[in-house]
């Protein structure tokens, strides 16, 4: 889409913008609608929009597979993880209170962290799935 | 301290253990870690097994929020028995893999295959400990979107149409399950199964959303069973799987589709519900017969051994099913004997043709010719299983079926006897058919001088013939976790 100069400047203008938002959704989660689900899926929309516009080798560049794979591997190993670090602390799994002194931050830490996971996996998810089908006839 | 937690671990493990297979990436580590992991949550199954059993019921509350408000993990003894029999046959499957043909055909992605792997068994151990309903629903599909990539890994092209027949139908079975968990939900307004057993009654038996309820249930969790005539996924699928795969998922992932028919007909609907107000019996009964036989008669027409042995698992799964029909103590605890049962004979027969697989390259019956003088042990090991699929005297089979007549005969349904027993003699039929062309036929002329299949292929799938005969002798153990499981489940409606 070398030709397209309006979709490129726009894109471009638009990239940080729904990259930010991904953001807020993700960090907003536990206080409105959203959360790490949401959050990856808005934050892989970003760089499909970018690899749409500027090929999918330009995206490519930027998210090569094997950061993906850590991104894939890694979220749900945080959220694993996570749980495990309240087994050490003496809770039960996913029982959040122990991560800080009062039970309302230790929650409010522990969500966070599982989300991250969460949003971490579904972004690599989704751009694994999109580039998987976009690479699709190039072998 | 731990010990505690334990409950919450058997899971736990797998699902860490699968995103390192990811990151760690060598072959050999991955493997490593999955061996690790599978033999720890054995461990752990274990434990909780001798835990439940002095102790009797364990609750765990997930994230520390009390039942039934959260995901509770609760531990009877029909939930330790399915745990040890997942976590058990993949304990013994995980050390075969490393020298399975499978990975050399996916050399590059060895580790994304230990991956899927301790995901289907993270899955299969999660839908086996959870009390919440939607908690099942979620491990299931788990269990079940890893078994498909599992089956996909097959060397034969054909694997990618079984695995997208069986992601079809399974996906159907599971949308079901999770409609009828809806519908639960909108009856009682809880997801907590216990929770939902306590309420049923008052939202009444003659409620139509609870009916809808239980037949979305019963035809979606048959589907993933693959009860008679929804069957038609698992020929396929087990056939063109690896080798070590069908070895697994036969062992598992129908048991575990079982222990949620089980679970939900019994525990949570209860016994009133499901056979005194509706007609729940008669239809189960009438399928369980019907698979005992037909798949058997097409079993005997079959070419390839694996495809032989995928039919006898749909008609295996008549047995279990047929003991369900009967609502009696008796029936139940030889339908739960038969899950584990089974898991040891079929286990064993894959592994066996897995190991006659990486010699010959072929399981068909006519390449199979002779091959008892080449690979004696890996045939003689075909003949422990088959003899225990049969159910001869002195093998798990035998106790199986003993307890299913047993419970028939209490029924006074002698007719069921006859059946049972006549049924048990198409199974001489098609393991004879192998039995008769490796032993007494010669082998074809490119296959006269073919080595004994490795130790590391040998040593598994004599462990699981072995244990085929252990429980065929000393049953406390099975029986006595079976009866304990049956009385709870009747006691409970």
């Amino acid at each position: 889409m070398k030709e397209y100069l309006v979709l490129r400047v726009i894109t471009k203008l638009l990239l940080p913008f729904i990259l930010l938002f991904g953001l807020y959704v993700q960090f907003h989660g536990d206080f409105g609608p959203g959360g790490g689900f949401q959050a990856g899926v808005i934050f892989a929309a970003g760089f499909v929009l970018y690899s749409l516009v500027y090929g999918v080798a330009a995206a490519q560049k930027v998210l090569p597979t094997g950061i993906l794979r850590a991104g894939l591997a890694g979220g749900v190993l945080i959220y694993a993880l996570v749980g495990v670090a309240n087994l050490i602390l003496g809770a039960n799994y996913l029982e959040y209170t122990p991560l800080a002194d009062t039970m309302k931050e230790g929650q409010h830490l522990g969500i966070f962290l599982v989300e991250l996971g969460v949003g971490l996996t579904v972004a690599s998810v989704m751009m694994t799935v999109y580039f998987t089908f976009a690479t699709w006839r190039e072998d | 301290m731990l010990l505690a937690h334990l409950p919450a671990l058997v899971i736990v493990i797998p699902l860490i253990c699968a995103p390192l297979c990811v990151l760690l990436r060598g072959k050999d580590w991955a493997f490593i870690v999955a061996l690790l992991a599978t033999w720890a949550s054995f461990a752990c199954s274990v434990l909780l097994t001798i835990q439940v059993m002095k102790v009797g019921t364990i609750s765990y509350a997930m994230g520390g929020w009390a039942p039934p408000y959260g995901i509770e993990i609760r531990l009877d003894a029909l939930n330790v028995f399915i745990l040890l029999i997942v976590s058990g046959i993949g304990s013994v499957v995980a050390p075969y893999a490393r020298n399975s043909l499978l990975l050399e055909h996916i050399e590059e992605r060895a580790y994304m295959f230990y991956c899927a792997y301790l995901l289907c068994l993270c899955g299969l151990m999660g839908v086996a400990v959870t009390g919440d309903a939607f908690n099942l629903f979620v491990f299931l599909e788990i269990s079940s979107l890893s078994s498909y990539v599992l089956i996909a890994l097959g060397s034969d092209r054909r694997a990618l149409t079984a695995a997208y027949q069986y992601l079809v139908m399974g996906t159907i079975g599971a949308t079901f399950i999770v409609i009828a968990v809806g519908l639960l939900y909108q009856a009682t307004g809880t997801l907590n199964m216990a929770d939902i057993a306590n309420r049923l009654p008052e939202a009444g038996y003659t409620n139509r959303t609870v009916i809808a309820a239980f037949a979305f249930m019963v035809i979606g969790a048959g589907l993933k069973i693959a009860i008679f005539p929804l069957h038609q996924w698992l020929p396929n699928a087990y056939t063109y799987a690896p080798n070590i795969v069908s070895a697994f998922l036969a062992a598992t992932a129908t048991k575990v589709s079982v222990y949620i028919l089980l679970r939900f007909v019994f525990s949570v609907f209860g016994v009133e519900f499901s056979f005194v107000s509706l007609p729940t019996a008669i239809p189960l009964l009438v399928l369980a017969v019907l698979a005992m036989f037909l798949p058997s008669i097409v079993a005997c027409f079959q070419t390839n051994v694996k495809r032989v042995l995928a039919y006898s698992s749909v008609a295996q799964i008549g047995y279990m099913v047929l003991g369900l029909g009967f609502v009696s103590v008796a029936g139940l605890t030889a339908s739960i004997l038969h899950l584990f049962n089974h898991a040891l004979m079929k286990g064993a027969l894959f592994l066996v043709l897995g190991a006659v697989f990486y010699r010959i390259g072929s399981c068909n019956i006519d390449r199979m010719a002779g091959l008892a003088k080449q690979m004696p042990w890996t045939m003689a090991a075909f003949v422990g299983g088959g003899l225990s699929l049969i159910g001869v005297p002195l093998t798990a089979g035998f106790i199986s079926k003993w307890y299913l007549i047993l419970a028939a005969l209490e029924k006074g349904w002698w007719y069921i006897v006859v059946l049972i027993v006549v049924s048990s003699l198409i199974a001489v039929v098609y393991v004879f058919r192998v039995i008769e062309a490796a032993y007494f036929r010669d082998a074809p002329d490119d296959l006269v001088n073919v080595a004994e299949a490795p130790i590391s292929l040998l040593a598994p799938a004599w462990i699981l013939v072995f244990a085929n005969f252990y429980f065929g002798v000393e049953t406390s153990i099975s029986v006595g976790i079976a009866e304990r499981a049956a009385q709870s489940l009747m006691g409970a409606g």
